[in-house]
C-alpha cells in the first residue's frame, strides 16, 4: 500500500509539472505556457481529446482494428517461430542455417521492413502483417531454441527409462521443461510485435481501417499534438494491459511451480 | 475394477539379470578409456546388489548399460535371458540428482511413468500413485511443488516414481550421495523397508562402502583403469540393518581394505 502511494504521488507530481509548464496552474501563479500548444499541449486538452474520442467510439474502434492486426500477426509469428525454434534446437543443420539467419534478422529493427513491405504488398493489411511477423518470428524462434537447449539432459534420460518415446519426450518433457524460456520469448515477441505494428501503422496508411498508429501519424500531419500525446497514452496503456492480462498469469504460474519467485 | 487394482499392487515381478563379457570404451580427448573390461555378473531374482568402487571404475556405466541408456561395445546384458536393447518399463532408474520434473507436482511426477503403462484407467493410475506415495511416506505432499520439498523428500518422491510402474528391476545410481547424513540414515531404513515389501531386484551404485554393506545382500567391488569386478562379498547380516552396527562396521572395514589394496596396486 505504501509503495502504491509512493508511485501514485510520483505520477501526480509528474502531471503537475506538465500542467505547470503549460500554464494550467494559475493558482500557483503559473498561468503562462512556456511553449506554444502546438509544441506541448496542456494535460487538460489531451484529456479532453481522449474523453471525446473514447466516448464517440473513434479510439475504441481503432484499438479494435490495431489489436486485430496485432493478434493475427503475433499468432502467425508464434505458430511459425515455436516449431522452427524446436527444429533448430534439435537439428544442427537447421541451427546452422535458419538459426544464423534468425540471429541476423533479429538484429534488424522491424521498421526496416516497411519499405520492402510497401513495395511487395502495397498499402494493404498484408504489408502490416508482414512487418509484425518479421518483428515477432525471429525472437520467438531464438528463445524457443535457447530454451530447448538449456533443458537438463537428465529429464529426457529419466523419461526414456520410464518408457517415453522420442515424440512423447519432446511433447511432455522437453517442451514443458523449456516453458520458462519459451514464455519469456513469447513475451519478448509480443513487445516486438507491438513496436513493429506501431511503426508500420505510422508509415503504411491503409484504407481498410484506421489503427492507433495511423491516428498518431495524422495527429502529426494536422499539427494536433494533443492527439499525438493522447494516442501515445493509449499505446502505453494497451502495451501494459497486454502484459498484465496475457503474460502475468502464465509467469506467476511458472514462478510458483519452478520456485523462482523473487519475493 | 478393484480387483485389477489389487492385482496391480500385489504383483511382485522380479527378474534375473546377467551380464556377459561386457566391454565399454569411452573416447576422450586423451584417447580411449576402458570403462568396463570383460565384466560378467549374475544377479538373482529379488536380490539387492550394491556396486562399490572409486570413481572411474565403471559401476555407473554398467548400471546405464543395464538401464538400456548406453550400449556395450561388446558382450551382452540379459534380463531373464532376453538381451537388453534399450530402456524399458521393466527397469526403472533412480538418478543421483532427483530428476523430478519441476512442471509437475508430486503426484504428477509419480503418474508420469504410470501413464505410459497400458491396461490401467486414469483413476486406477491415481490410486496406484497414491499407494506408492504412501509407501514412501509422502502421501501428505501429493500436491506440493517439487521445489518446496527438501532433498530427502525429493528422493523419496523419485523412489515412488520409479516404483510406481512396478518394474522388475530397480536401478539406483548413487541416489543418496547429495543428502546429509541424518536424512540418508532415515532413507536406508526406508529403502530396506521398500525392498522387504516390494521384493524387487535392486542394483544400487555407491562409492560409500558402509552404505553398500548396510543395504546390499551382496556387495560387488569394482576397481578402475580398466573397470573390472575384483571381488564379491555376501552380506549375511540381519535386517533391518543399522549403519552404526558393529558387525556392519567390521565388514565394511574389511571391504575397504580390500578396495585400498586394489587401488594401491593400481597406482604403483
Amino acid at each position: 500500500m505504501k509503495r502504491f502511494l509512493i508511485s501514485l504521488l510520483f505520477f501526480i507530481l509528474l502531471i503537475m509539472v506538465w500542467a505547470g509548464c503549460t500554464g494550467e496552474l494559475a493558482f500557483l501563479g503559473l498561468s503562462d505556457s512556456l511553449w506554444s500548444p502546438f509544441v506541448l499541449p496542456s494535460p487538460s486538452v489531451v484529456a479532453q481529446y481522449l474523453w471525446d474520442n473514447i466516448v464517440n467510439g473513434k479510439i475504441p474502434l481503432s484499438m479494435l482494428i490495431t489489436l486485430r492486426r496485432l493478434l493475427i500477426g503475433y499468432a502467425i509469428g508464434l505458430i511459425l517461430g515455436v516449431p522452427l525454434g524446436m527444429l533448430s534446437a534439435r537439428f544442427r543443420c537447421v541451427s546452422d542455417t535458419l538459426g544464423v539467419l534468425a540471429l541476423g534478422l533479429q538484429a534488424l529493427p522491424s521498421v526496416c521492413w516497411v519499405p520492402l513491405a510497401c513495395i511487395w504488398f502495397g498499402q494493404t493489411e498484408a504489408a502490416l502483417l508482414f512487418v509484425v511477423i518479421m518483428g515477432t518470428l525471429w525472437s520467438v524462434l531464438l528463445s524457443t531454441q535457447n530454451g530447448m537447449r538449456s533443458v537438463p539432459p537428465i529429464y529426457a534420460r529419466a523419461a526414456r527409462t520410464m518408457g517415453s518415446g522420442p515424440l512423447h519426450t519432446l511433447v511432455f518433457v522437453t517442451l514443458p521443461a523449456s516453458a520458462p524460456f519459451v514464455v519469456s520469448g513469447m513475451k519478448q515477441g509480443w513487445a516486438f510485435a507491438w513496436r513493429s505494428l506501431m511503426a508500420a501503422e505510422i508509415y503504411v496508411s491503409v484504407v481498410s481501417g484506421f489503427g492507433i498508429g495511423q491516428y498518431l501519424h495524422y495527429g502529426r500531419e494536422l499539427q494536433r499534438m494533443y492527439q499525438v500525446i493522447g494516442i501515445m497514452f493509449i499505446i502505453i496503456l494497451v502495451g501494459l494491459l497486454a502484459d498484465k492480462i496475457l503474460f502475468s498469469p502464465a509467469e506467476a504460474w511458472l514462478h510458483r511451480r519452478w520456485g523462482t519467485d523473487k519475493e | 475394477m478393484h480387483d485389477k487394482l489389487e492385482q496391480e499392487i500385489n504383483a511382485f515381478p522380479t527378474a534375473k539379470l546377467s551380464v556377459e563379457h561386457v566391454c565399454k570404451d569411452f573416447h576422450t580427448r586423451n584417447g580411449a578409456v576402458r570403462a568396463l573390461d570383460d565384466v560378467s555378473l549374475t544377479i538373482n531374482e529379488g536380490e539387492f546388489v550394491c556396486f562399490v568402487g572409486p570413481s572411474g571404475c565403471g559401476k555407473s556405466t554398467l548400471l546405464n548399460i543395464i538401464a538400456g541408456l548406453e550400449k556395450p561395445d561388446s558382450g551382452l546384458a540379459l534380463i531373464d535371458g532376453v538381451p537388453i536393447t534399450g530402456p524399458g518399463r521393466d527397469r526403472m532408474v533412480m538418478f543421483q540428482e532427483h530428476a523430478l520434473f519441476p512442471w509437475l507436482d508430486v503426484i504428477g511426477n509419480v503418474m508420469f511413468g504410470l501413464k505410459q503403462k497400458p491396461n490401467l484407467t486414469d483413476k486406477e493410475r491415481l490410486e496406484v500413485a497414491k499407494y506408492y506415495l504412501f509407501l514412501v511416506k509422502m502421501d501428505r505432499f501429493a500436491h506440493a511443488n517439487i521445489h518446496e520439498l527438501s532433498g530427502g523428500m525429493r528422493q523419496r518422491v523419485a523412489l515412488a516414481r520409479s516404483l510406481a510402474p512396478n518394474p522388475k528391476i530397480l536401478l539406483m545410481d548413487e541416489p543418496f550421495s547429495a543428502l546429509d547424513a541424518m536424512t540418508r540414515e532415515r532413507l536406508y531404513g526406508d529403502i530396506q523397508d521398500v525392498w522387504a515389501k516390494r521384493r524387487k531386484t535392486i542394483i544400487f551404485v555407491t562409492h560409500n562402502v558402509r552404505e553398500a554393506v548396510c543395504l546390499g545382500s551382496r556387495v560387488v567391488l569394482f576397481s578402475p583403469h580398466p573397470g573390472r569386478i575384483r571381488e564379491q562379498f555376501a552380506v549375511g547380516l540381519e535386517r533391518p540393518r543399522n549403519i552404526n552396527n558393529h558387525d556392519l562396521a567390521d565388514l565394511s572395514m574389511q571391504i575397504t581394505s580390500a578396495l585400498k589394496g586394489y587401488t594401491a596396486a593400481e597406482s604403483d
